[in-house]
């Protein structure tokens, strides 16, 4: 967050935009259906790693999701993909 | 060659928190770009979803060197940034322009044409959710017969315009089609064309929920349905050479082939076809894979220039 | 040893744009600009630029593949005319705004309809706010001066802006002159390699012109506008430097011919700048006080220096090749607000001539002069603009 300027002086010349996680704020106040997943049905075959929009499944190594639910949207793709339906969308008053 | 979505890398381009809508299809086809194509890559985009994806100065959600340009530049932009690599005697830098299907079809296509017909080596995608999403969904020539759009309430009474073709008679080295449901066959295109020296083209459709009305978990369900009944066919057009890839490439056979109303059904914007527009549709389909057929069969040389797909 | 040639102000457009190393054209055909692209052309073919050549489909390509080589980091040339450049009119903001230092050469012609393939400034002008620099030649030897010295102005770190070269089509276009052309190496000692603001890098990823918001939006208009000023500052210095080099000058952003005692002004721009000269000379043989200033920049605009000539002279008269429909030439509406806040503000009257090609001689502006003198002693502008030689 360093290259945020401030003043004019700090500003470039032109709109130079810096990559940042979350350019968008924190996208998992978007949601409405959190995803959770059965970790004893996940055969980690990386469908929903791959299909997810937002890149808020986080690959581990032994290739199980781990959802970011900072910026997860709920659109359900990885539940609806899941070849074991592994995964469950909630509702988030649930919680 | 790669099997499985397992070998794709890690490594994320198309940062988290971006501001693409809820189950948007062009934003896991840029993820599988960038697993395609790493991140040695210049970036033209002009005005699209894509634009608003990045999120507002100074941030940006996309790591990889990004030039915004005119809704109807960016193959001229791109031709810019092509020649003055070159000049700068810089060849690990592949340059992709990525624009919608408005940005295609329509007020793009001039440059698009130009750039094509002056052999620009560089790779052009057009992510199509077949209407100016941005915008608000209205009619492009990308839009499908029956579609809901605004400018359309009661559905759109033409044809989608065929854009693949139209860039095939150009003669480029390669023309593909794809489709985020299919991860393999796009990033597999994607490295294809990165190899090949000359003008690039893939066409891919990118289901839309919020403009297609249907739920966002339904996107690569609905993009494997357009595939499965036919709607959309996968195919690559390599130095004229017209092939079908899995799984389009097995259903020629009408027999195979969902019924068009299942991907109907599922998606709002299709929400007023009467019996008769799908029968029409439905005609129109098997009409196009009687071509395919014809061009699957025919000689190499002359694969674009038969019948209308 | 300098080269003395003798062409067109195209051709040597085409040879300003070989000395000054461009790295990447890109152009699209338009009458009277076609014979800058195919000089170019000819270079090419024959060995003499090592550039890359791209014959775009259209103007507005022709922009945005500039704009595309000048963030890949390279210095870049085109030229257009008329339609040409009102085809580009969203590029050129895009351009400016990407603060890009891209020279381009505009071959002033009418706009239509109807069609004209005839000069005036009605082309350049209506681009007036787009943030380029604009500047008006009067001769070829201009022409070449203009285009290299652009160059080091445009990549100044205090200015990089795009800068628009204008000429008059067929009047200088096509119009074979004597030009001194410097040696190569005395070019590059003044014109440094190619520097711009940024460039796209794979070593520092960013994202160029996504969406800005209102809280930001303003500071980036800002930064233009004071570009522009720092442009103005530049301009004469450059200019000097040029003539401590090359021994010719053009009068930074305007050319003064016999100001310094003069009543009456006559403010022109481009060639009809040397036709003023004359006329001038012609009326102080009559023993009037007359001088010429010539607006070689137009963008920035020369407000300050307007107003120093305001000091000395009664009265300031404007010659536009060029209407604001519905107002006045902008040449006469930039004048008048350059002097507005002065307490003993001269009277400035507008002249319309020349539109669409038509001749405007050294006797027609000796006509005009001599009205305006009558109106000065009278103390009263009898017309805010004048349309010269109109059929009844």
């Amino acid at each position: 967050m360093s290259r945020v300027p401030k003043t004019r002086k700090e500003m470039p010349l032109t709109p130079l935009s810096f990559p940042t996680v979350g350019s968008m704020g924190k996208t998992g106040t978007w949601r409405t259906f959190r995803p959770e997943v059965d970790y004893s049905k996940c055969t980690r075959c990386t469908l929903c790693w791959i299909y997810c929009p937002d890149a808020a499944i986080i690959r581990q190594a032994d290739d199980s999701p781990k959802i970011d639910y900072d910026y997860c949207k709920g659109c359900g793709i990885c539940a609806n993909e899941c070849p074991v339906k592994a995964i469950t969308m909630c509702r988030e008053e649930e919680e | 060659m790669m099997v499985t979505v397992k070998e794709f890398s890690k490594e994320e381009y198309l940062l988290k928190g971006h501001a693409a809508c809820a189950g948007c299809g062009p934003a896991i086809s840029l993820r599988l770009l960038f697993k395609a194509l790493g991140n040695k890559i210049f970036l033209v985009v002009p005005a699209c979803c894509t634009t608003v994806i990045q999120g507002p100065y100074p941030y940006t959600s996309f790591s990889v060197p990004l030039q915004n340009v005119l809704f109807e530049s960016t193959a001229a932009a791109a031709s810019g940034i092509v020649a003055a690599l070159h000049q700068r005697n810089v060849k690990d830098i592949t340059v992709v322009g990525w624009a919608g299907d408005g940005g295609t079809v329509d007020i793009g296509i001039q440059a698009l044409s130009g750039a094509a017909e002056r052999e620009t080596d560089f790779i052009y995608i057009c992510y199509d959710n077949e209407a100016y999403g941005n915008t608000g969904m209205q009619r492009s020539g990308a839009t499908p017969y029956g579609a809901w759009t605004t400018t359309t309430p009661s559905g759109k009474r033409e044809r989608k315009k065929d854009m693949p073709l139209i860039m095939a008679a150009h003669k480029i080295p390669y023309v593909a089609t794809a489709c985020p449901s299919y991860p393999i066959d796009f990033v597999s295109k994607l490295r294809k064309a990165k190899e090949i020296k000359g003008t690039k083209y893939i066409h891919i459709l990118a289901p839309c929920p919020t403009g297609w009305r249907y739920d966002t978990g339904k996107t690569v369900e609905l993009g494997r349905l357009a595939v499965q009944t036919g709607l959309w066919a996968l195919y690559e057009i390599e130095n004229g050479k017209f092939k079908l890839n899995p799984p389009s490439d097995r259903l020629i056979d009408k027999a195979k082939r969902k019924s068009v109303k299942e991907y109907f059904a599922l998606q709002g914007r299709f929400r007023n076809l009467t019996e008769e527009d799908i029968d029409r549709i439905q005609k129109g389909v098997d009409e196009d894979w009687e071509n395919y057929r014809a061009q699957t069969s025919c000689s190499a040389s002359d694969a674009t220039l038969h019948g209308k797909i | 040893m300098a080269q003395m040639i003798i062409d067109t102000a195209n051709h040597i457009a085409g040879y300003a744009a070989k000395a000054a190393r461009v790295k990447v054209v890109a152009a699209y055909p338009i009458t009277p600009q076609t014979t800058v692209v195919e000089k170019i052309a000819e270079f090419v073919e024959e060995g003499k630029m090592d550039i890359e050549y791209i014959r775009v489909e259209s103007e507005h390509s022709a922009m945005m593949a500039c704009i595309g080589a000048a963030v890949t980091g390279v210095r870049t040339f085109t030229a257009t005319s008329a339609h040409g450049l009102a085809l580009m009119h969203e590029a050129l903001h895009w351009a400016s705004g990407s603060r890009l230092p891209i020279v381009m050469v505009v071959v002033n012609r009418a706009m239509g309809a109807p069609w004209s393939i005839m000069p005036d400034f009605s082309d350049s002008l209506s681009q007036r706010d787009t943030g380029w620099l604009q500047f008006y030649c009067a001769d070829n030897q201009e022409v070449f001066d203009t285009i290299i010295q652009t160059y080091k102005l445009c990549e100044n770190e205090r200015v990089f802006l795009p800068a628009m070269v204008c000429l008059e089509g067929f009047i200088l276009s096509h119009t074979y002159m004597p030009v001194k052309i410097p040696k190569q190496e005395e070019i590059d000692a003044f014109l440094p390699p190619y520097k711009s603001g940024w460039t796209l890098d794979l070593n520092d990823p960013i994202s160029h012109a996504n969406l800005v918001s209102p809280e930001w939006f303003m500071e980036f208009r800002y930064m233009i506008q004071e570009a522009m000023e720092n442009a103005k500052q530049l301009i004469p210095k450059i200019d000097r430097e040029y003539r401590e080099r090359f021994g010719v000058e053009h009068g930074g952003l305007i050319e003064k011919y016999r100001c310094e005692d003069a009543d009456l002004l006559l403010l022109t721009m481009g060639t009809m700048g040397s036709d003023a000269k004359i006329a001038v000379d012609n009326l102080r043989k009559e023993g009037l006080k007359v001088g010429s200033a010539r607006v070689r920049v137009f963008r920035p605009f020369p407000t300050e220096e307007i107003g120093k000539l305001a000091e000395r002279a009664q009265m300031l008269t404007s010659i536009d090749r060029h209407i604001s429909f519905g107002m006045e030439g902008f040449l006469a509406t930039e004048i008048k607000a350059s002097v507005f806040n002065r307490k003993d503000k001269p009277l400035v009257a507008g002249y319309i001539a020349g539109l669409g090609g038509r001749d405007v001689t050294s006797g027609t502006l000796e006509k005009i002069a001599k009205k305006s003198l009558k109106w000065m002693r009278d103390g009263k502008v009898e017309k805010e603009t004048t349309w010269v030689d109109l059929r009844e």
